[in-house]
């Protein structure tokens, strides 16, 4: 209880535009970043895509702040999925990295970045998941850090294989890695994807396409990084996110 | 051949926010984690079972989502401190929860009813929680509230009365034995208000 603050210890840093009480109901903009809920190619959006129009909330604090998260929440070995079984994992060793920042280009420090992904096989480690490929027991696919004090994470992992599904005839999941992060709000949530540059499968993948902006889609393929590459040991890969929302921030201890 | 061919050109990416992508149906081994759905201690004063069914447009369960809420606690202060990923303390709470939907697409959360706190116009509002919801179909998350049907403070919070007046009731979680029920109904002639936050 001790721990907790006051509304009165944050200040609205950038409060979302309020729109008039009777523009609440209109019909949502066209959204040129996010995916829409309805897209009929994607089949499972057919029962789960909500069709009435989105409410935009006058935001209050409980939006626009957020869980904090420290040193205790994650283990350095937590970041580096390829050291949790006996042996090593099989398949292309990777480094993923990059830098989260916040619609105003500011660093976001601190905060919980979550992925999972399927194996070199394509396999995820999931009572679901019936594709026959083996599964690695070297290689359980889920990993957590935090950014650091410049916004930064980097995660060691083995380059994902590609799967079918039974989206659509014959079809296959380009290779990803998938994020979870929490920025500083509620409002700067994110799951999202990460895919590799040049996949051949990107043309028949919905998921991907639901981006239906090219620069957004564009925007998931990470980089090739060769500075990052680690001589006899690993390649990189750079995958810069930028968290949209408003935040209040914690007002400065005097 | 595939059934659906996308046209990929070598535009470059623009700078900007990331996009959404689906949870999937595979996060059920990375996400949910023990102690998840307890964002007040068992012993805490006031606390309760919130818990309810997510359902789809035909009515069917969604055994595969997962939710999380976020919300201030009895004072209205909202927790600032880490801990998350560990057990709450007896009397503690956290502020945050996240849960996975069985297969008959339940979750339960435990947690006690926060103060109302302002919006960004100062104005005040009714107790609530925020919800995210994510699932396989869902390309992005689903965003809303829950209040509580016993707080007279419903009649006047702004974003409940700028809500047409019959949809308002899918925000508003109803008395259930010593805890509330919340069902979110994603499709269909009963659909939960959405909030546009992303």
């Amino acid at each position: 209880m001790g721990d907790t603050a006051g509304d009165g210890g944050f200040e609205a840093r950038r409060l979302a535009p309020q729109p008039p009480d009777e523009s609440r109901l209109a019909p949502q903009p066209p959204d040129e970043l996010d995916p829409p809920y309805s897209f009929p190619d994607y089949r499972s959006t057919a029962l789960r895509s909500p069709q009435k129009a989105l409410v935009v909330p006058p935001f209050g604090m409980t939006e626009l702040t957020g869980p904090a998260f420290g040193e205790g929440d994650v283990r350095e070995s937590d970041a580096d999925l390829t050291v949790h079984g006996a042996g090593e994992a099989i398949g292309e060793r990777i480094i993923v990295h990059g830098t989260v920042t916040d619609g105003d280009g500011r660093p976001v420090p601190h905060s919980l970045v979550e992925v999972w992904q399927a194996n070199a096989g394509g396999r995820y480690r999931h009572d679901r998941d019936r594709h026959p490929a083996p599964l690695d027991p070297n290689f359980t696919g889920a990993g957590r850090c935090l950014t650091d004090a410049e916004g930064h994470y980097r995660f060691v992992t083995i380059k994902p294989g590609p799967y079918p599904w039974k989206n659509h005839t014959n079809a296959w999941r380009p290779a990803h890695i998938h994020l979870s992060l929490f920025g500083r709000a509620f409002t700067q949530r994110l799951i999202t994807q990460m895919y590799f540059p040049g996949d051949p499968l990107f043309y028949q993948d919905p998921i991907f396409n639901g981006v239906r902006d090219e620069r957004a889609r564009k925007r998931m393929i990470s980089v090739y990084d060769h500075d990052t590459t680690v001589e006899e040991w690993a390649t990189g890969y750079r995958f810069d996110i930028v968290l949209d929302g408003a935040a209040a921030t914690p007002r400065e201890q005097p | 051949m595939s059934e659906f061919v996308y046209e990929v050109t070598d535009v470059a990416a623009s700078p900007g926010p990331m996009p959404w992508q689906t949870v999937g149906p595979f996060f059920g081994f990375a996400l949910p984690y023990d102690d998840g759905p307890a964002v007040a201690g068992a012993e805490r004063q006031g606390a309760f079972t919130l818990s309810g069914q997510v359902l789809d447009g035909e009515g069917q369960p969604v055994p595969d989502a997962l939710l999380e809420i976020w919300q201030a606690d009895e004072q209205g202060r909202f927790v600032t401190h880490p801990g998350v990923f560990h057990a709450v303390a007896a009397d503690g709470f956290r502020g945050f929860g996240r849960c996975a939907t069985d297969e008959q697409g339940r979750y339960a959360f435990r947690t006690v009813k926060p103060a109302g706190v302002p919006n960004g116009d100062g104005r005040p509002q009714a107790p609530h929680l925020a919800v995210s919801l994510f699932a396989r179909g869902m390309l992005r998350r689903a965003v809303t509230r829950v209040y509580f049907d016993d707080e007279a403070a419903n009649d006047t919070d702004p974003l409940l009365v700028s809500v047409e007046t019959s949809r308002r009731h899918t925000m508003v979680a109803t008395r259930d034995g010593g805890g509330y029920r919340f069902d979110v109904h994603v499709q269909g002639e009963n659909e939960t208000v959405f909030l546009h936050v992303d």
